[in-house]
């Protein structure tokens, strides 16, 4: 198999016995080992625990036993998910000092299950506060279409490891955009599915009312493929869903005829830079979205998950902040000091204001199937950047990475980013769908696939 | 909301810290005035929209 091979080619060789999930993991660990002493996206490499799980499907197939629909591939997940035998670090030094997780996360059990391997933990931005994939303890995860800019983030590992054809397969999360950005800076399909849709359960948290889980790969088949494994209700996660699991794949292939998809203006055309706008208008075009609508009061719900975010980030790292202020990367201590201190009269305002605001959003889902939107407003900045030009003005990077993402998260709608693949670098655009409808996004993404209007690019590495 | 200046913003850093029990260095002052600052400002934009007294807060508890 060659690097850059998809999830569903992998599995379909090794079913086929035209590849042993071995030699899949071998290759990968040799990639991994090649390439990631620059892009940084490991921190955890859990090599022998993959060659025991790849021995074990080999054995599967040649005993003639069923394989799952993910059999041999590898992954990887950002290291705030729970992986037996490692400390849950989460990107933080503190984090690091806890006891080994116990057992996997549900997500990683249901992947395995489904025949993955487990090939590690991915580096993040420290407890996932953060859209640029830096990391003081840790270094950047860098991207490997440029390695000296960012990978997004806080999922900057689960980037920069399917971007760098080191895993096909990476899991991240997903609190104010943590998975689309890095998605969109390093040139990826990612799915944010509806809030409550994935367990969370034995993953280390950032908003509780906000925080979803999420895969990241190089086509929107690879995104259903994890998707469907990973659904069903668990009871560990009390915001998880009852409902029965709704399998994405089979519709994947049933095209757009029928879809009534517009284009998000107002809000998110003001603060997109030309390669956002450009990248918009192929993916729009590609579809025949001529219909524009408005988000009513974006910026309001952007404000509204800015705040819930400092303050529930705060409030969760208050006895840290308390005991071990000093060993937290000083940016987000800083952040989070000052979000333990938000008046609570303004959060409760902001989950009000979160209810109506959703009612507003629900009923342009009565008129369309999806929205489309810009992922981010640039293409990844250098490492280390701090400000950005916007519409001829300097303004701060790092505060609007987040702002596409952001006002569509903060009511759980489910999104696939999907890669519109620019030259020199990759931008993101976003589909969204009405909640529990991830199947009409991840359906528009593969059709947008199937007709070349957007596709992961490979790096120069 | 109206805009709190520096000096007010200092003593209710303070005066905070000392509720939570959050030890602070006068190194991180100016940081944290930043971000509570940004913070308020981001909130006040939200702060004064009307909502009925009767509308419940997103978050649900199934008893």
């Amino acid at each position: 198999m060659e690097a850059y091979s998809t999830a569903a080619e992998i599995a379909e060789a090794i079913a086929q016995g035209r590849a042993s999930a071995t030699a899949v993991t071998e290759a990968a660990l040799a990639r991994i080992e090649k390439h990631d002493g620059v892009l940084n996206a490991f921190t955890t490499v859990t090599a022998e625990r993959a060659r025991a799980k790849a021995r074990a499907v080999d054995a599967a197939r040649a005993a003639g036993q069923a394989l799952g629909p993910l059999a041999g591939v590898p992954f990887a997940v950002k290291n705030l998910f729970d992986v037996a035998g490692i400390p849950t670090r989460a990107g933080s030094k503190i984090n690091r000092e806890h006891a080994p997780a116990s057992k996997d996360a549900p997500l990683i059990e249901r992947l395995e299950g489904a025949g993955a391997i487990l090939l590690g933990a991915l580096n993040m931005g420290e407890y996932a506060y953060d859209f640029t994939g830096e990391n003081v303890h840790d270094g950047p995860s860098r991207n490997p279409h440029d390695t000296g800019r960012m990978t997004g983030g806080s999922s900057g590992g689960s980037g920069g490891a399917v971007a760098g054809g080191l895993v096909p397969l990476a899991l991240g999360s997903d609190t104010n955009g943590s998975i689309r950005v890095p998605s969109s800076f390093c040139g990826l399909f990612g799915l944010k599915p509806t809030y409550g849709r994935l367990t969370r359960a034995r993953t280390f948290p950032f908003v509780a009312s906000l925080d979803h889980l999420g895969p990241l790969a190089r086509s929107a088949r690879d995104l259903a493929l994890a998707y469907d494994a990973m659904q069903g209700p668990d009871a560990e996660d009390p915001v998880c869903t009852t409902r029965a699991p709704e399998p994405a794949l089979p519709s994947l292939g049933a095209g757009v005829d029928g879809l009534r998809i517009a284009v998000a203006g107002g809000y998110f055309e003001r603060g997109a830079g030309v390669e956002a706008l450009s990248a918009l208008a192929r993916v729009a075009k590609a579809l025949g979205a001529s219909a524009r609508i408005e988000l009513p009061e974006a910026a309001r719900a952007r404000a509204a998950a800015f705040v819930i975010t400092t303050s529930e980030g705060g409030a969760l790292h208050l006895d840290r902040l308390r005991t071990r202020a000093g060993d937290f990367d000083p940016a987000t201590r800083d952040r989070l000091i000052s979000g333990a201190m938000v008046p609570g009269a303004l959060v409760v305002k902001a989950q009000k204001f979160r209810r109506w605001y959703r009612e507003q959003v629900l009923k342009l889902f009565e008129r369309y199937d999806a929205i489309l939107a810009p992922a981010t407003p640039m293409t990844a900045p250098k490492l280390g950047q701090q400000t950005m030009m916007l519409d001829g003005v300097e303004v701060p990077l790092r505060a609007n990475i987040g702002i596409f993402t952001q006002p569509i998260s903060f009511i759980g709608l489910p999104v696939v980013c999907v890669p519109v693949p620019l030259q020199p670098l990759p931008i993101g655009v976003q589909i969204i769908a009405a909640p529990w409808r991830e199947d009409v996004a991840l359906r528009i993404a593969h059709h947008l696939e199937a007709e070349q209007a957007v596709k992961a690019p490979r790096p120069p590495l | 909301m109206s805009e709190i200046d520096d000096q007010a913003l200092d003593a209710y850093i303070k005066a905070a810290a000392g509720a939570l029990d959050i030890p602070l260095e006068d190194a991180w002052m100016p940081a944290i005035r930043t971000n509570l600052a940004i913070s308020l400002r981001i909130a006040g934009s939200f702060a004064d929209f009307e909502l009925p007294d009767e509308s419940e807060p997103a978050p649900v508890f199934e008893a």
